[in-house]
């Protein structure tokens, strides 16, 4: 994975459902002044710029990099755009570490977010002949068979999502930049919200949230402040109307993995990783990821979940922050994971850092459960 | 840095209108000409480039990955942008040292849509695009800014065009005859709608590869001696619209001038951002440029970036020049641009 390469400042803006005070400019121009500061640096100090979102439909913007390069402090530099559907946040910060990997660049600010409010996500995500012969509405509508199928196939009892929409919006009231906050959130209330797609109801399902998150990566010799080290990336894609490929749990997810732990020496995910910081935007991915990422036996993943492993207290807390189900500006929600991770094990998560952790897991996933991306950070050098 | 090659280009023979091929459809055969060129059928890192709203469509970029046949699952990535970063963005993981080979492709249809008015949606959504500002109104201020000879402008389009003529992938479009119309046909003033490029649809592939592979591979490979890329101020009043700085910057950053060129392959939509490129590039006289034809002969854009590379490629993989280079922009008036050095 080439030269080592260490995450030395987190930017995150407070997610929320409408940031009327700033426009996509100042957005993104919060979350990347908050991780310079973080990393005790300037714009002058940044080599390169990455910046991601996905789809451009969304906030109606056409390749919006263009316009946003003066707010990123980017005039004069080299920047790049990545769009790789819902995974685009992961990939935004590997496609920065290898600028720095490569040897290419010292210091790189990898920046993503979406504006939801200026845009319609279940209309743009609803794509029309010829692309698609697809008769589903929004993303619910497409992953909620997946999900009926993960059930079938797993006798998983159907209280097990809403475990997962309570327990991550219990770790969400510990997160000051999380967009719901529903204290009180039980098991009752969620049952008693309407169902959205069989089996998902409306509190197992993520919001639409306006937000940025930014980086910034660094070369060991432009380390300053808390590192978080890199010791994993990769990323797996595979072909959405590939006939019998596992909608459930798909290969490239398993790829993905494997390459990932490989890189880490990680042999057995559940007792090696800390934390982990896992794309969920619908309750029951997390029983089905923990299974598709190694972390239980196939058919076993709920179990885990139901046992109270995946909390805050539990032996292997999955999305401590809230996760996707707490905040999510789209484009920005992978690089969130990825940043998460990397605060676990900086040691600056706050009130929802998990004691002692030193190593985590950031994922992210997009499309038709078919894009992945990968990073496992470490506190010590690798 | 790893030494990495161009091994293999391939593009489509680009049409002027849909042919009703889907973008899979219109990748599938550069894919299988660039794997059958080199033999390889599995790459180390795969990269994109492509444009949703070409298509007016979320995600057009995913079912090209059923063009490629990705299974087993490929390390792969997409940027919304001239496929000509997705090499660099290939470049970049090459030199990571863990694999030794990459295939990159850009695609775009500009006859689903109006290219003229969708390009409007590409400016600050709250300053810029309400004014309505479209492609060919930038390009007329720059034209204006730049204040060329008629004459000057008119050579570039002639040779152009009868450059693409003679070049199988690019369109068949005559000679402009200004005879015929002394007072000219403006697009907008002073852009004469030759002066405009054409409406097209097609797709390229490279395939990348690492200094004994590149070796193996073919017997000319086209080395990337430096690449470079460079973004400026948005704002079309907060930049000098008759040079462009960013180019300058990034043809000094990937060494251009380090050397003479025979050929440069410049992403000049109009001609003359061609002027303004060949000063950027501080070109001699004595380089030919864009003798593809260049975007006046054929657009097929998110791939007419990545083509001029595989055209700077191209004459050292069939050994007839030395060293080459090839550009690609993108943004409004030449807002970005990126430089690459090619040697045998």
């Amino acid at each position: 994975m080439g030269n080592r390469c260490a995450v030395i400042g987190v930017g995150q803006t407070r997610y929320t459902t409408k940031r009327r005070d700033v426009s996509m400019a100042g957005l993104v121009r919060e979350a990347a002044l908050r991780a310079l500061e973080d990393a005790g640096l300037t714009f002058k100090d940044i080599d390169a710029v990455v910046i991601g979102k996905a789809p451009d439909l969304f906030e109606g913007v056409m390749m919006p990099e263009a316009y946003l390069a003066d707010a990123l402090g980017a005039a004069g530099k080299p920047m790049m755009r990545v769009h790789t559907a819902g995974s685009v946040g992961g990939s935004t910060a590997l496609a920065g570490a290898s600028l720095v990997q490569g040897g290419v660049h010292e210091r790189v600010l990898v920046v993503a977010y979406e504006k939801q409010s200026e845009s319609n996500a279940t209309w743009a995500l609803s794509t029309h002949l010829p692309f698609s012969a697809s008769l589903v509405v929004g993303a619910g509508g497409y992953f909620a068979p997946h999900i009926r199928d993960y059930i079938r196939r797993s006798g998983a009892p159907g209280h097990i999502g809403t475990l997962v929409a309570v327990k991550d919006r219990r770790n969400a009231l510990k997160n000051p930049y999380a967009h719901l906050k529903i204290p009180g959130i039980d098991r009752k209330m969620v049952e008693s919200t309407p169902m959205l797609w069989e089996p998902i109801r409306y509190l197992e399902t993520c919001p639409s949230s306006d937000g940025a998150c930014a980086m910034v990566l660094a070369a060991e010799s432009a380390v300053t402040g808390t590192p978080a080290w890199l010791h994993g990336t990769a990323m797996r894609s595979e072909p959405i109307f590939r006939a019998g490929r596992d909608t459930v749990s798909p290969r490239a997810g398993i790829d993905c993995a494997a390459d990932v732990y490989r890189q880490a020496g990680i042999t057995d995910p559940r007792r090696q990783i800390d934390v982990a910081e896992v794309y969920v935007p619908f309750s029951w991915y997390e029983p089905m990821w923990l299974e598709n990422l190694g972390f239980a036996a196939e058919g076993e993943g709920w179990k885990l979940t139901e046992s109270g492993a995946t909390a805050l207290d539990g032996d292997i807390p999955w999305n401590a922050s809230g996760g996707v189900l707490s905040s999510n500006p789209i484009g920005a929600s992978g690089l969130i994971r990825f940043a998460e991770a990397a605060q676990q094990v900086r040691g600056l998560a706050g009130d929802h850092q998990v004691d002692g952790a030193r190593t985590a897991l950031g994922h992210a996933y997009g499309g038709g459960a078919q894009f992945f991306a990968m990073w496992i950070v470490a506190r010590e050098r690798p | 840095m790893r030494e990495v090659a161009i091994v293999a280009f391939a593009q489509t023979r680009h049409t002027s209108h849909d042919t009703g091929l889907s973008e899979p459809e219109l990748i599938r055969p550069v894919i299988e000409e660039v794997k059958e060129r080199t033999g390889l059928s599995r790459f180390g890192f795969t990269c994109s480039g492509s444009c949703d709203y070409l298509a007016g469509a979320p995600f057009s970029f995913v079912s090209a990955l059923d063009a490629l046949g990705a299974w087993p699952p490929i390390s792969e990535s997409h940027v919304e942008m001239d496929g000509a970063w997705a090499l660099y963005e290939a470049w970049v993981r090459l030199q990571h040292g863990d694999i030794d080979s990459a295939l990159v492709y850009g695609f775009g249809k500009s006859s689903l849509g109006d290219l003229r008015t969708i390009a409007t949606l590409q400016l600050d959504p709250y300053y810029l695009a309400p004014l309505g500002l479209d492609l060919l109104s930038l390009a007329a201020l720059q034209a204006a800014a730049v204040g060329a000879e008629r004459k000057e402008l008119d050579d570039i389009v002639r040779r152009s065009r009868a450059d693409g003529r003679a070049n199988p992938y690019a369109l068949d479009l005559p000679d402009p005859d200004p005879d015929s119309d002394p007072g000219g046909d403006h697009a907008v003033r002073p852009l004469l709608t030759t002066d405009v490029p054409p409406v097209t649809d097609g797709a390229a592939a490279v395939v990348l590869a690492t200094g004994d592979l590149a070796r193996r591979l073919c017997p000319n490979p086209a080395y990337v001696r430096g690449i470079a890329h460079r973004i400026e101020p948005h704002y079309p009043g907060m930049r000098d619209l008759a040079h462009s700085a960013s180019a300058a910057d990034a043809a000094r950053a990937a060494g251009v001038g380090e050397g003479p060129v025979e050929v440069a392959e410049l992403h000049a939509q109009f001609p003359h951002e061609e002027i303004i490129l060949r000063r950027a590039l501080d070109l001699r006289e004595d380089t030919g440029v864009n003798p593809s034809g260049g975007p006046l002969a054929a657009n097929p854009v998110m791939a007419t970036g990545l083509i001029r590379i595989g055209e700077a490629a191209r004459p050292i993989l069939d050994g007839s020049a030395r060293r080459t280079v090839g550009h690609a922009a993108g943004g409004p008036c030449l807002q970005h641009n990126l430089v690459t050095v090619l040697e045998a």
